[in-house]
C-alpha cells in the first residue's frame, strides 16, 4: 500500500502536514504572483503590438512567439547571474528568496501572455475595426475595450501562463535553491524526493500538484461560465 | 478596469509582504547533496537554531557548484567535501579558514550478481580495475562534485583511464545517479550517507567498502570578509565554530538512519 503513489497522494492530502501545506502555499503564491505581474505587463504589451504599426513590429512578434519556448533553466541561469552578488542586481540580495523565483517565472510567463493576447486582440480588432473608425476612437481608447471584450479568451491565456509557471522546475531550482521552508515548492520537492529514491512520495506530490492545478482550472472555468450566462 | 488593477496591486503588495516577513537572523549555507539528502541537516540544524537563534538555510548542490556560489558571494558559509579544492579556495583568498568537521566514506555499489566480482577485491583500486576489465557498466556522476572528483582520483590510482561505452557520465547528482544505476544495473560509487538513505535500490547492493582511500572528509570554510564584505560573517563564524564545538560534534554523531551512524565527527 505504502508503495502506491495514489495512496501516498491521498494520505498527503488527508493528513496535510505543516511542511506540505507550506510548500503548497508557497508554490501557489509564487506562481500566482508571477502570473499576475506578467498579465499586468503582458496583456497591454500584446494589445499594443496588435494595435500599433511600427518599424520592427514583425521582429517583435517573432521574438515574443519564440520566447514562449524559452527553456526554464536558461531563464533561471539568466536571473541567477543577474541577482548573484557578483551580478548587476546583486545588491538587492534577492537570490535564494521567493522574490527571485517570481522574477524568473515572470520572464517565462510574460512572452506567453503577450504573444497569445496579441493574437486574440488582433482577431477581435478585425471584427471591430469599422465600428471603431465610425466612432472616431483613438488606438489608446480601443485597447481597454478590446482587452475587456476578449476577456474569456484571455482567461484561457492566463491559465496557460499559470500552467507554465507552476510546472517549471529548472528556473526556481536555480534561483530559489530549494531551501527547506523558504524556497521549496512542489516541483523542487518532487525533484528532491526523486533524488532520494523516494519515488512513490515524489509521484504522490506530483498527483497533489496536478490536483491543485486542476482545481484552479475548474474554478476559472466555472467562474467564466457563470459570467457568460449572466451576460446572456 | 480600475477595480481589477487595484485588486492586482493589493494582491501583489500582500504577497510581497508575506515574502519579506521572514526572520532576519539567518545565514545561507552552500553545501552538498549528500548532507541534505541523508537527513543530516534536518537533524542538526534545529539544535544549532535552539542555541543561537540563527536559522541556517541550506542550498544543497554539487561541491563544484557550491564553490561557485561561495566564490560569487551568494552564500555566507560553505560545507563541502573536497579537501584539495577547499585548500585551493583558501589559497586563492576566497576563504580565510578551513577546518575538518566530519567524515563518512564512499562505498562501491553494483548489481547483486556482481559480474566484475568486486566484493572479492582487496582494495578499491583492484575493484575498479576489475570493473574496467570486464567492461561492466559503471555510472559516474560526471558533474564535478566532490564525489565525482574523488572517483576520478580513484581511477587514476587504479591506473585506468575510464572511457568507452561501459563508462557512463550522467552529469547528475548522487540520487539521480543511483536511480539511473538501479535502472541499468550498473556499478556506481556513492557516499555511504546517500546510499543508506536511498529508497529505490532495486537490484543494487553494497559490494565493496572499508578501503582507507574511500575516506570522505567534510570541511567547513569561513569565507573572506575582504572579498565579500556584505556577507553575514559574524553569524557564519558562529555556525562554523558550533560545528567544531563539542555540541556540534555530538549532534553529528547522534544522527542515525536505521540505527546506523552516517557521519563521524573529527574536528581537532
Amino acid at each position: 500500500m505504502e508503495d502506491n503513489a495514489f495512496y501516498v497522494a491521498l494520505s498527503l492530502l488527508v493528513n496535510l502536514d505543516a511542511s506540505l501545506y507550506q510548500i503548497v502555499v508557497l508554490s501557489l503564491q509564487v506562481s500566482l504572483l508571477a502570473v499576475l505581474i506578467a498579465a499586468t505587463l503582458g496583456f497591454p504589451l500584446g494589445a499594443a503590438v496588435a494595435l500599433w504599426q511600427f518599424p520592427g513590429r514583425g521582429g517583435v512578434i517573432v521574438a515574443l512567439n519564440a520566447l514562449m519556448g524559452l527553456p526554464p533553466v536558461v531563464a533561471g541561469l539568466g536571473v541567477y547571474l543577474l541577482l548573484s552578488r557578483a551580478g548587476p542586481l546583486g545588491e538587492l540580495g534577492l537570490l535564494f528568496t521567493p522574490g527571485a523565483m517570481v522574477i524568473a517565472q515572470v520572464i517565462l510567463v510574460l512572452p506567453i501572455l503577450a504573444a497569445l493576447s496579441r493574437q486574440k486582440v488582433e482577431e477581435l480588432l478585425g471584427e471591430y475595426r469599422e465600428q471603431f473608425v465610425s466612432l472616431g476612437m483613438s488606438r489608446a481608447r480601443m485597447m481597454p475595450t478590446l482587452l475587456w471584450d476578449a476577456r474569456f479568451a484571455l482567461l484561457t491565456v492566463l491559465l496557460a501562463g499559470f500552467g507554465r509557471a507552476s510546472a517549471e522546475v529548472g528556473a526556481v531550482m536555480m534561483v530559489g535553491g530549494n531551501i527547506d521552508g523558504v524556497t521549496r515548492v512542489m516541483t523542487t520537492a518532487i525533484v528532491l524526493e526523486t533524488s532520494k529514491g523516494a519515488l512513490p512520495l515524489a509521484l504522490g506530490l506530483g498527483i497533489v500538484l496536478l490536483t491543485l492545478v486542476m482545481a484552479i482550472n475548474a474554478t476559472a472555468y466555472i467562474l467564466s461560465e457563470m459570467a457568460k450566462r449572466r451576460m446572456g | 478596469m480600475k477595480k481589477t488593477l487595484n485588486l492586482v496591486l493589493a494582491a501583489v503588495t500582500t504577497m510581497g509582504l508575506a515574502f519579506s516577513a521572514h526572520a532576519e537572523d539567518y545565514i545561507t549555507l552552500a553545501s552538498t547533496t549528500s548532507t541534505e539528502n541523508s537527513g543530516l541537516f534536518d537533524s542538526i540544524l534545529p539544535k544549532f537554531e535552539d542555541t543561537t537563534g540563527i536559522e541556517v538555510r541550506v542550498v544543497a548542490v554539487g561541491t563544484g557548484q557550491a564553490f561557485e556560489i561561495a566564490r560569487r558571494g551568494d552564500a555566507d558559509s560553505l560545507l563541502v567535501h573536497d579537501t584539495a579544492g577547499e585548500k585551493r579556495f583558501v589559497e586563492n583568498g576566497y576563504a580565510t579558514e578551513r577546518a575538518d568537521v566530519m567524515y563518512n566514506d564512499f562505498v562501491l555499489i553494483g548489481p547483486a550478481d556482481d559480474p566484475a566480482n568486486i566484493s572479492e577485491a582487496k582494495t578499491a583500486a583492484e575493484a575498479l580495475s576489475a570493473i574496467a576489465e570486464t567492461e561492466a557498466p559503471f555510472a559516474s556522476r560526471g558533474d564535478d562534485s566532490g564525489t565525482n572528483r574523488a572517483e576520478l582520483r580513484l581511477w587514476e590510482s587504479a591506473g585506468v583511464e575510464p572511457g568507452g561505452s561501459w563508462y557512463r557520465e550522467l552529469g547528475s547528482g548522487m540520487g539521480p545517479t543511483l536511480n539511473t544505476a538501479a535502472a541499468m544495473d550498473a556499478y556506481v560509487m556513492s557516499d555511504r550517507a546517500t546510499w543508506v538513505a536511498f529508497e529505490n535500490r532495486q537490484n543494487l547492493k553494497l559490494l565493496f567498502e572499508g578501503d582507507k582511500v574511500l575516506f570522505n572528509q567534510y570541511g567547513s570554510l569561513l569565507l573572506s570578509e575582504e572579498k565579500h564584505p556584505h556577507l553575514k560573517h559574524e553569524m557564519a563564524a558562529k555556525w562554523h565554530n558550533w560545528l567544531l564545538s563539542d555540541d556540534g560534534q555530538k549532534a553529528i554523531a547522534d544522527f542515525k538512519v536505521d540505527g546506523q551512524q552516517l557521519f563521524f565527527p573529527n574536528a581537532q
